[in-house]
């Protein structure tokens, strides 16, 4: 069996006194789609950033094709590419001349014009970078990350901050990717984004992986469930709602009841009985799928994006 | 090289899209001469040659000014960091901050010149050669101080607070606007542990043609030191993290830049005669003037009083 393309292991990073990565290991193999999904200030970005060479590692080892990214320099660079959490480029810097720029800069490198096609940014390659849309700067902050062709590619929230439309263009090119067969890492605190995009995933909580699998593996262990949301006119007694019929877990959002239920029928006509007996009214009720949202959930009692 | 002469092109291209650049690149200099050609009229004679080095001066000066701002900004804004992902070092980002400054530089001093020429009447081009090798290597070292500023600073306030600081010092006691002849005596012995007086001393007496080999020579040598150690020094600095800060320790490796011209200060202060040599073109000066009295001006300068020559 080949040797992962990336690999992460017992990895640790501290600012001052806050401990942002804490014993973070995973690897991936060539040609996978990894995510790190969590919410923000998990440590994703930091682990990234180690990754792509930015930061330096307190302890652990990481290595990106057989490299070490602190030490191996230009032979490194020449082999990955990134999008950063925020690129900003020179204001009057053109797109054309940015492509161009970053191009100059490795042995080897793909042709602009060809780039500009594949990323629809031929009728903007004269404009300024100060004159794109929030979509067009990150099209060309993902070909100015392919402008070398790298066995790796690192996205740092590549979709943040988008409309859904722009976000939907985003994963048509990282799909491309995938079948092109490179390694791609991929940090996002979107579950949709890494339900659609991802083979696998690790979800990342203050720090540390806490799950990681296939996006169905990740999603079984949510025991196979149904999320049940249910608002009501009153809240109920303590602890009612995760004594009914079937519900496997039982939290509370926003004044929204988030039940977890092998059998949603059964629970749904518990609930109403429950409702009835206490004179209580139901406000609304809407039923999911499991998602890894739900096992986000599970694991640590809070919401992917509180 | 290649990455150098790559970003070299592309920083040209931004400098000259930089409104702000241009203006104080080109427009300040020009705004400067229109105040001496209204304050001396086209009367020709040395005085014109000498105006014309101490705009050459402030003009080469004002390297350290705009690079130091930009690269501080780049920093702020991430850009820099986006370049730390390509393979490309601290050494090209800082040697195309200088070529590109210098390139930029080149026409805007051209002008100058030949403005001069034609608005104050010039009856000779001074030392051409002189200046021109004095104006490449000022460009560059004063970049590098610029660089150096860049790398020891965190944010665009602070840069700017100790840019104006330096650009008073340096245009007001270097000789470049006020003759260093007419300053205190203590002003005077200080002026020579600058890179600028040295600058301003060489260009000036350059453009008057008065300038001797031998000074050229001692005048090229310190700013020929003094870039390649400050360019060392930025390079060692250099950050590319808008949120990493310099360490305190660090900014005293700015000293170390000073070092050439602590040096040349101290030769200057006990054994020198740069004084002297402005001394003499300011007595070239009066005697141009029209009824000039034949006397000629007593040095005063420590350089003539433990050495004259």
């Amino acid at each position: 069996m080949a040797a992962p393309v990336i690999e992460v292991k017992d990895l640790y990073k501290s600012y001052g006194p806050v401990e942002a990565v804490r014993g973070v290991s995973f690897s991936v193999e060539e040609g996978e789609v990894f995510g790190l999904l969590g919410p923000n200030g998990a440590g994703k970005t930091s682990t990234v950033e180690i990754l792509e060479g930015l930061r330096t590692p307190d302890r652990g080892t990481v290595r990106v094709c057989g490299l070490d990214p602190q030490d191996a320099g230009n032979k490194y660079k020449e082999r990955v590419g990134a999008i950063l959490q925020s690129t900003n480029l020179p204001d009057k810097l053109r797109v054309k001349e940015a492509i161009d720029l970053f191009a100059d800069l490795y042995d080897k490198h793909i042709d602009t014009g060809e780039l500009l096609g594949r990323f629809q940014l031929q009728e903007k390659s004269t404009a300024f970078y100060k004159n794109l849309s929030g979509g067009q700067k990150q099209r060309l902050a993902l070909a100015m990350a392919l402008v070398n062709d790298p066995q790796v590619v690192f996205l740092d929230e590549p979709t943040a901050g988008l409309d859904p439309q722009v976000r939907r263009e985003i994963y048509d090119i990282i799909e491309g990717l995938k079948k092109a067969k490179k390694t791609v890492l991929i940090t996002t605190h979107y579950i949709e984004e890494a339900e659609r995009l991802c083979d696998r995933v690790a979800i990342v909580d203050s720090g540390r992986v806490i799950a990681h699998g296939t996006p169905r593996e990740l999603k079984h262990r949510s025991a196979g469930s149904t999320r049940i949301e249910v608002r009501l006119a009153r809240p109920l007694a303590n602890g009612a709602m995760a004594h009914l019929d079937a519900v496997s877990d039982c939290r509370e959002f926003d004044g929204a009841y988030v039940l977890h239920s092998a059998r949603p029928p059964q629970t749904i006509v518990a609930l109403v009985k429950q409702l009835e007996a206490e004179g209580n009214e139901l406000q609304s009720l809407e039923m999911f799928s499991p998602t890894l949202e739900d096992v986000f959930i599970e694991l640590t009692g809070r919401r992917l994006r509180e | 090289m290649s990455a150098t002469w790559t970003l070299t092109k592309v920083r040209m291209r931004l400098a000259a899209r930089n409104r702000t650049f241009l203006f104080f690149s080109l427009l300040m200099p020009m705004l400067f001469l229109v105040g001496a050609v209204m304050f001396l009229g086209r009367r020709g004679g040395t005085i014109g040659n000498y105006v014309l080095g101490a705009l050459l001066t402030i003009t080469v000066m004002g390297s350290f000014f705009g690079l130091s701002m930009q690269l501080v900004t780049f920093r702020e804004q991430g850009i820099l960091r986006r370049f730390r992902l390509a393979p490309v070092g601290p050494g090209p980002m800082l040697a195309s901050s200088i070529l590109s400054n210098y390139a930029m530089a080149l026409p805007t001093l051209l002008i100058e010149v030949l403005v001069c020429r034609w608005a104050l009447g010039l009856e000779t081009w001074g030392n051409p050669w002189a200046i021109f090798l004095l104006i490449t290597f000022g460009s560059a070292a004063f970049s590098c101080f610029g660089l150096i500023i860049a790398s020891v600073t965190n944010t665009t306030q602070e840069t700017q607070i100790i840019n104006q600081l330096i650009w008073m010092v340096f245009l007001f006691l270097s000789g470049a606007t006020v003759p260093l002849t007419i300053l205190p005596m203590w002003i005077r012995r200080a002026a020579l542990f600058m890179p600028a007086t040295y600058l301003a001393t060489g260009l000036e007496t350059s453009a008057m043609g008065t300038i001797a080999w031998p000074d050229l020579l001692t005048d090229s040598i310190g700013l020929v030191v003094a870039l390649l150690v400050a360019f060392e020094i930025s390079r060692r600095l250099f950050r590319w993290e808008p949120e990493a800060k310099v360490a305190p320790r660090a900014k005293f490796w700015v000293l170390a830049a000073m070092i050439p011209f602590f040096v040349f200060g101290a030769y200057e202060n006990a054994y020198g005669h740069l004084l002297n040599r402005v001394d003499n073109d300011l007595h070239l000066m009066d005697e141009a003037q029209p009824g000039h009295s034949a006397t000629p001006a007593q040095s005063q300068n420590p350089a003539q009083l433990s050495s004259p020559r």
